[in-house]
């Protein structure tokens, strides 16, 4: 019996497709099962940055519809064994589906893989309902500007009334040096204001979106730090404790090393 | 009071006793002046054995000085005995207006924490995020938030938190957005917000004691 993850944000934009795929492609590294599930009907994105959009042949909608069988609309990823793809349908609206049906389906997939990720679309309405209620476990992913912030604080609101036990954040395109220098919200400041579990930092660079731009997500091949704020986030969810990695700190750790060699 | 209405008291004998049933849609001032009245004229009709009274307020909470208001009638027939005060659904009572409540966790934004009487918060109100209150309002911890004290009216409540640094403040009917100059010069310490002459003002919590000297502990250790 698996785990399903929703991850969601509340704010458009903050990279909850780019963290759903990079975190499923982690934990699949792992040699974890797992299923993307992307719920949001008719803005579908996740296929497009995991570069298996034309792979496509049948979708959630369908599968609700009873159109098709659930292993056909599955969509096995080029690169990983373990690693799934349930894409949401591009010509319906979020109006084709219910809750009951997502449960349902949930639960099913549950049966088949270790984790369901579930990528939730932006807004708190019936789209954002619908992905939250089948999951197990929560994932707020925000930035640290205080726009949001202020939706990830809502969206944790709303999770608590929908019943869906302790979220855990994701702070994504963390810059140190703006924080340090007061244009955005540092890591402790965000962890205060929102009172829940911090489960990663991943620091902003642009490779990430040429990567998602290829369809190659950065945590497959890139030795960025972004890609292995990813692992690290993979691990957490495994119930490991890793160290929180910042940008910032790692290069404190090289300074130290240079001044125990001298150089500094 | 005209033929029209239904009486705002209803007397029923039960075989346990006298059922007074009070209509839940007239004001309440004006169901007790009606059965002030019932109870002052027929006087005859009350004296006699001791009787067990039930008292039903149907879908009205009362508050515990409209109760004691409400027994002060009751007492001037030693007879009549108030047995039971009970409402249609749940406590008879509104939240004791007297004392201070206890209520932990975060109010997030979006969500509205409402209260009756004096509040004290242990946990955070964050930025969109709201707190009301018919009397004083104390967060144990950061308000981000927007606090409403006094919300009928009360001016004499006040807003303090471990960390002021509110969007917005109001008490009773006056609302403040905070000036900028708060949070630079006035982070250090605990701080509360009061109203003075229709406005709010901040000052450091030490001074609390001079602005409302009805509240000053007293020291009376030499007194017994």
């Amino acid at each position: 019996m698996g785990e399903a993850i929703v991850v969601t944000s509340g704010k458009g934009g903050v990279g909850k497709s780019t963290t759903s795929a990079n975190i499923g492609i982690a934990l699949a590294l792992t040699g974890k099962k797992v299923c993307l599930l992307d719920t949001d009907v008719g803005l579908r994105n996740l296929d497009v940055l995991m570069g298996l959009e034309n792979r496509i042949i049948y979708d959630l909608v369908d599968v609700m519809e009873q159109n098709c069988q659930m292993n056909q609309a599955l969509v096995k990823d080029k690169r990983c064994e373990a690693l799934y793809l349930l894409p949401a349908a591009q010509t319906k609206d979020k109006s084709s589906i219910n809750t009951k049906q997502i449960r349902w389906l949930i639960a099913e997939l549950r049966e088949q893989f270790d984790y369901v990720m579930i990528d939730c679309p932006a807004g708190i309405e019936m789209g954002f309902k619908n992905a939250v209620s089948g999951a197990d476990r929560a994932i707020v992913v925000t930035t640290a500007e205080s726009a949001s912030i202020r939706d990830a604080d809502r969206v944790i609101g709303l999770l608590e009334k929908e019943k869906v036990p302790q979220p855990k954040v994701v702070i994504n395109r963390f810059k140190s040096q703006m924080a340090k220098d007061g244009g955005m919200m540092d890591v402790d400041e965000v962890v205060s204001v929102l009172a829940v579990d911090l489960l990663g930092v991943v620091p902003d660079h642009e490779d990430v979106i040429r990567s998602g731009h290829l369809g190659e997500p950065i945590v497959l091949h890139k030795k960025t730090p972004a890609a292995k704020a990813y692992k690290n986030i993979a691990q957490r969810i495994q119930g490991e404790a890793v160290p929180l990695l910042l940008g910032e700190k790692e290069r404190g750790f090289f300074k130290r090393m240079k001044r125990w060699f001298g150089f500094a | 009071m005209g033929k029209v209405l239904k009486p705002a008291v209803n007397i029923k004998g039960t075989k346990d006793g006298l059922l007074f049933l009070l209509d839940e849609s007239r004001p309440f001032p004006a169901v007790l002046s009606e059965l002030k009245y019932k109870l002052e004229n027929a006087s005859n009709l009350w004296d006699g054995p001791d009787t067990r009274v039930c008292i039903k307020l149907g879908n009205r909470q009362i508050t515990r000085d409209e109760e004691k208001e409400m027994r002060e009638l009751f007492s001037t027939h030693k007879n009549l005995i108030i047995h039971t005060i009970e409402a249609d659904h749940g406590k008879p009572y509104l939240v004791d207006d007297q004392g201070i409540q206890l209520q932990a966790g975060t109010v997030r934004s979006g969500q509205v924490l409402e209260h009756r009487g004096d509040l004290l918060l242990l946990g955070d109100v964050n930025p969109g995020g709201t707190v009301r209150s018919t009397g004083s309002i104390f967060v144990l911890g950061a308000l981000r938030g927007l606090a409403h004290a006094g919300g009928e009216g009360d001016d004499s409540a006040i807003i303090a938190a471990s960390s002021l640094c509110p969007t917005q403040l109001r008490i009773a009917n006056v609302v403040s957005r905070p000036p900028d100059e708060w949070e630079t010069s006035e982070t250090s310490g605990m701080n509360f917000a009061y109203l003075v002459n229709g406005q709010i003002a901040v000052d450091k919590m030490h001074h609390l004691s001079r602005i409302r000297p009805d509240i000053e502990w007293k020291d009376n250790r030499f007194k017994r």
